[in-house]
């Protein structure tokens, strides 16, 4: 396989996991930046019912709820931060995608670094065991030997 | 020459590790029941229109004073219809009052459904949008709630309330507090 063609399916495999949903219902907003607010928050927050959809993509009629409940708020003048502990309060960490680090998600937060970690390890290992590998001529002559006795 | 062997076994044993894993996964009950967030603090403020229309408003204020069952309903809700006779029989039988939250429903299609079925209910607050049932943490019918006579929330049970679910988790949560109270 040629670096060019790694690089397109790492590119298209990017690109799958970053196909966004679209919004079911679109709310008009007077100040862009508010709607730049509404739409990140959808974003983030994910569906009750639908375990792996978050608000913004699913059709669910309580996502919907949820996406009145967002503008309302925004409207109301709340703050990004007010507005998710509103709805943290309500249905729990489960509504976050991106959960804050605590007791209960710990592991979650850790496993990717240990993993590396790991990872960073294994390679290490196996660099330093590579040049350990030359026989001298005698312990080639006894591997022979041993290589007959075995068929 | 062992050790190297030994090494060898560690891909498989981390790969049989995380079946296990994730296998377990499937035993730790349903993943759509989330947790209640909302054990613990108070019923949230409502001023909603009644499904009797006698009188025409009820706030937070009615719940207060006894333990009381806080129910979630509409009539698109099968599992609602499922257990409208075990409500009945959980207050005909203990006495305690249920709240209906006719939630995200046409109110003459309640009102005919109650009609046809008996209303056991205390009476029902019409949730038209579901505004109530976000502030609830609701996210989907049936949905019962115990309140304790200050109105705290002490017990949420996402689906069905059962013969069994109220003799081994609803009815231990009401006694307590009922006991508790003066």
């Amino acid at each position: 396989m040629t670096g060019r063609m790694v690089l397109g399916i790492t590119a298209l495999c990017i690109a799958a996991t970053l196909s966004s949903a679209s919004v079911v219902d679109a709310y008009d907003f007077d100040d862009p930046a508010l709607e730049a607010r509404y739409r990140t928050l959808i974003a983030e927050l994910r569906c009750p019912k639908c375990l792996n959809v978050n608000i913004a993509g699913s059709d669910a009629p309580i996502a919907s709820d949820l996406r009145r409940a967002v503008r309302r708020m925004l409207e109301e003048g709340r703050t990004d931060q007010e507005i998710l502990a509103h709805l943290q309060d309500r249905y729990g960490d489960f509504i976050l995608y991106n959960p804050p680090l605590s007791p209960a998600t710990v592991l979650l937060w850790a496993t990717p670094a240990v993993l590396i970690l790991v990872g960073l390890l294994v390679l290490r290992r196996l660099g330093s065991r590579r040049d350990a590998v030359e026989l001298t001529e005698d312990e080639r002559a006894k591997l022979d030997a041993l290589g007959a006795e075995d068929p | 020459m062992t050790r190297a062997r030994a090494l060898l076994i560690v891909p498989l044993a981390v790969f049989v590790g995380i079946v296990v894993l994730l296998y377990s996964g499937f035993g730790l009950g349903r993943a759509d029941l989330l947790p209640s967030a909302l054990v613990d603090k108070p019923f949230p403020d409502f001023e909603l229109p009644t499904l009797a229309g006698e009188p025409p408003r009820r706030s937070r204020d009615d719940l207060l004073g006894e333990v009381r069952l806080v129910n979630v309903w509409a009539t698109w809700c099968p599992t609602c219809a499922a257990e409208h006779d075990e409500l009945a029989r959980i207050t005909g039988e203990t006495g305690i009052g249920i709240v209906g939250v006719n939630y995200k429903d046409d109110p003459n299609a309640a009102r005919a459904w109650l009609a046809e079925r008996g209303d056991p209910y205390l009476f029902h607050i019409i949730d038209a949008h579901g505004d109530l049932g976000v502030d609830l943490g609701v996210y989907g019918a049936p949905e019962t709630f115990v309140v304790d006579a200050a109105g705290v929330i002490r017990f949420k049970q996402v689906g069905a309330v059962t013969a069994d679910t109220w003799r081994d988790s609803i009815a231990p949560v009401v006694a307590s507090l009922q006991a508790a109270a003066p």
